[in-house]
């Protein structure tokens, strides 16, 4: 399986944000997106996640299912957390593992990102890491082939970040794939690296 | 469980735990009611006259500004860009979720018109058909409202520009209800007739609004 | 014991409960009494028995008022006096108040139907008493809106200190609005045009409604202190569950 995009232009909120770019990730493999803030790098997430309209290029998942979209067969996790406050941690879990996919391994996804001894809490009453912690647990209760990361340390200390290499590498083990946007290493073993923030 | 089962298992929890809950809409209806009477007067004849429209009035408004925070949640949480990237349909998505809504707001609204009918003067057969017509016609407002709130969802002040630009749309559904309900009362009109026509109505909107508001989300996003 | 040695909320349950018992048990001492005198009391010679519904009714209507000024002063406890437990008499108080007006309303309407031929009437002081039912349904809503207890305590308290000024002047425009009620009778310049016989219950119900009312409210703030605990201990057990 490869994600492949070539010469991909992004206008968004009345400007151009990126054109004329190319990358390539096949299984296995990690690509970090690394610039300054504004750069476009959150665009190309959504861009990838179908989220925003290509403008140009051409995106392709190789390998992949053909009935299913790219975006049908990626998670993304974008800034913000899809988290009801009012519904408790296993509910929020639940709810989008069951929407998302078919909603089994819930348990044993709030185990791994640490958050089982917590499961009937509200989720009103998480920290911003724990909220982060359970929106990767999402990640975690569903497999699917892609991830698609914005930033995916911010809000998390030492320990669950090294949670989160743990996971990843273990994604990446399995044939998974990863396109990142970061401002730093995320703790990925040796990613390949697109920087962004040249002339447009 | 399925995926639309999970969606509609977790809006109908989250209408009843957040806030007011499901009340909230019923005590708005209950205001402007008892607003009504001091604004023409307390005499009852004239109350049990304009009784269903009074009714229809708030039912009408009550279904309404609750509708601009359904869709305007989901997107500040980033729930909607999860939503729009599921393998399921989004158009069976939006039902969903305008049934989950009507049967936390709109519903509520039809049970507690009989109530509210008591304090318009309004005899019993008024009551149930009122009723009857608030049964059919709140569907339609919930289905058409949601095009408003899916038009306006990345606003940061939906509210009242969604009850600007549905209000013209429900007219038809308010003029059949009403009509409906005094033909109940007065005649000479049978009531079937504008019943049916309110059906009909109601049915147009399901459809319509459904498609509209998934069109309308899907054009949103950016 | 100084007002300030409440302030603990320990301490203060410990003394709701050790006087709650008390409380209760004259609250049905009172009950008893008053419906053994309301049973005695002659029946109007207009209305027939259905008068004696005027014994609940009236209690009920003054309670509800009262609520509103119990919920005031602790609003005023809220914002001037910062005391700490202002905000749960005044949480505890708001359901209380909608129930007691509740009351009143129904009592008013079965009262009223032998005479008016409807449930309901839009008569001066019936229709008052629904925009104080509407007004404390508010004040409950938007306690249950806001998360934050604190921040839900100081928006309620500016709401019932506009409510509590606005209240007589609602009271006022409703009366000059319609009048069909009878002129409430009992508490007038000139002396009261009830015959003693009938006052005397009135006042024993009065009583015992009272005392129901600061039974139930002392009850209802012992839980709310409860439920805070709760809510804390929830958050320390999340901040327990380690990790940031």
């Amino acid at each position: 399986m490869r994600l492949v995009g070539s010469d991909l232009a992004c206008f968004r909120g009345g400007r151009q944000v990126f054109s004329g770019l190319s990358f390539a990730v096949g299984a296995g493999e990690a690509l970090v997106v690394l610039g300054p803030n504004g750069v476009g790098k959150s665009s190309l997430l959504r861009l990838v996640a179908g989220l925003v309209a290509r403008s140009g290029g051409v995106l392709s998942l190789e390998g992949s299912d053909p009935e299913l979209t790219i975006a049908e067969q990626a998670h993304y996790l974008g800034h913000l957390d899809a988290l009801k406050p009012s519904l408790t941690v296993t509910e929020n879990l639940t709810f989008w593992s069951r929407y998302l996919g078919s909603g089994e391994r819930t348990q044993a996804a709030l185990a791994a990102v640490g958050l089982d001894g917590i499961a009937e809490l509200p989720a009103a009453y998480l920290s911003a890491g724990q909220r982060r912690r359970l929106s990767i647990a999402r990640l975690i209760a569903i497999r699917r082939p892609l991830w698609l990361l914005d930033e995916p340390t911010s809000a998390l200390d030492t320990a669950a970040q090294a949670k989160l290499a743990a996971l990843m590498g273990e994604h990446l083990g399995g044939g998974g794939l990863i396109l990142a946007a970061a401002h730093g290493p995320i703790g990925l073993a040796a990613p390949q690296e697109l920087r962004l923030g040249g002339a447009p | 469980m399925s995926a639309l089962a999970a969606l509609f298992v977790r809006d109908v929890r989250l209408a009843i735990r957040v806030g007011g809950g499901a009340l909230i809409g019923v005590l708005f209806f209950l205001i402007v009611v008892t607003l009504v009477p001091f604004a023409i007067g307390p005499d009852l004849a004239l109350l049990a006259r304009v009784g269903p429209a009074i009714l229809w009035l708030g039912a009408l408004l009550a279904s309404l500004l609750t509708l601009d925070r359904l869709l305007a949640i989901d997107h500040e949480d980033g729930s909607l860009d999860l939503i729009l990237t599921a393998p399921v349909t989004l158009e069976l998505t939006v039902a969903v979720k305008a049934i989950a809504h009507w049967l936390t707001t709109g519903l509520p609204l039809v049970l507690a018109a009989p109530l509210l009918g008591l304090l318009l003067n309004l005899e019993p057969p008024a009551t149930g058909a009122v009723a009857l017509t608030l049964l059919v016609g709140t569907p339609a407002l919930t289905f058409l409202g949601l095009v408003g709130a899916a038009v306006t969802v990345a606003l940061r002040r939906g509210g009242l520009l969604v009850a600007v630009l549905v209000l013209p749309l429900t007219v038809p559904v308010l003029i059949f209800g009403v009509a409906a309900s005094n033909a109940a009362i007065v005649g000479p009109v049978r009531f079937g007739t504008p019943f049916s026509i309110l059906c009909g109505l109601a049915l147009m909107s399901i459809v319509v609004g459904t498609f509209a508001t998934a069109a309308a989300l899907r054009h949103a996003m950016d | 014991m100084a007002l300030i040695d409440l302030a603990n909320p320990t301490r203060f349950r410990a003394l709701a409960e050790a006087v709650l018992p008390w409380l209760a048990a004259a609250t049905v001492v009172a009950f008893g009494i008053g419906l053994e005198q309301v049973y005695f009391a002659p029946d109007d010679y207009q209305q027939g028995a259905t008068v004696k519904i005027m014994f609940l009714h009236a209690p009920v209507a003054w309670l509800s008022m009262m609520a509103w000024g119990v919920m005031s002063v602790a609003a005023l406890g809220t914002l001037v006096w910062r005391h700490p437990l202002a905000d749960v008499a005044a949480k505890a108080a708001a359901p209380l108040g909608a129930a007691f007006t509740f009351l009143c309303l129904v009592t008013g309407s079965l009262w009223g139907r032998p005479m008016w031929g409807t449930y309901w009437v839009w008569d001066a002081r019936l229709t008052s008493e629904l925009v104080l039912f509407l007004m404390y349904l508010g004040v409950i809503a938007l306690w249950r809106t806001i998360d934050d207890p604190t921040r839900a305590a100081r928006a309620v308290a500016v709401l019932t200190l506009v409510g509590a000024i606005d209240l007589p002047i609602i009271k006022f425009s409703v009366d000059w609005w319609n009048t069909l009620h009878q002129p409430a009778s009992v508490f007038r310049v000139g002396g009261s045009t009830i015959d003693a016989s009938l006052l005397t219950p009135l006042f024993v119900m009065a009583i015992a409604c009272t005392l129901l009312f600061f039974t139930l409210h002392l009850a209802a703030m012992c839980n709310e202190i409860m439920r805070r605990r709760v809510r804390t201990l929830l958050m320390l057990q999340a901040e327990a569950a380690g990790g940031h």
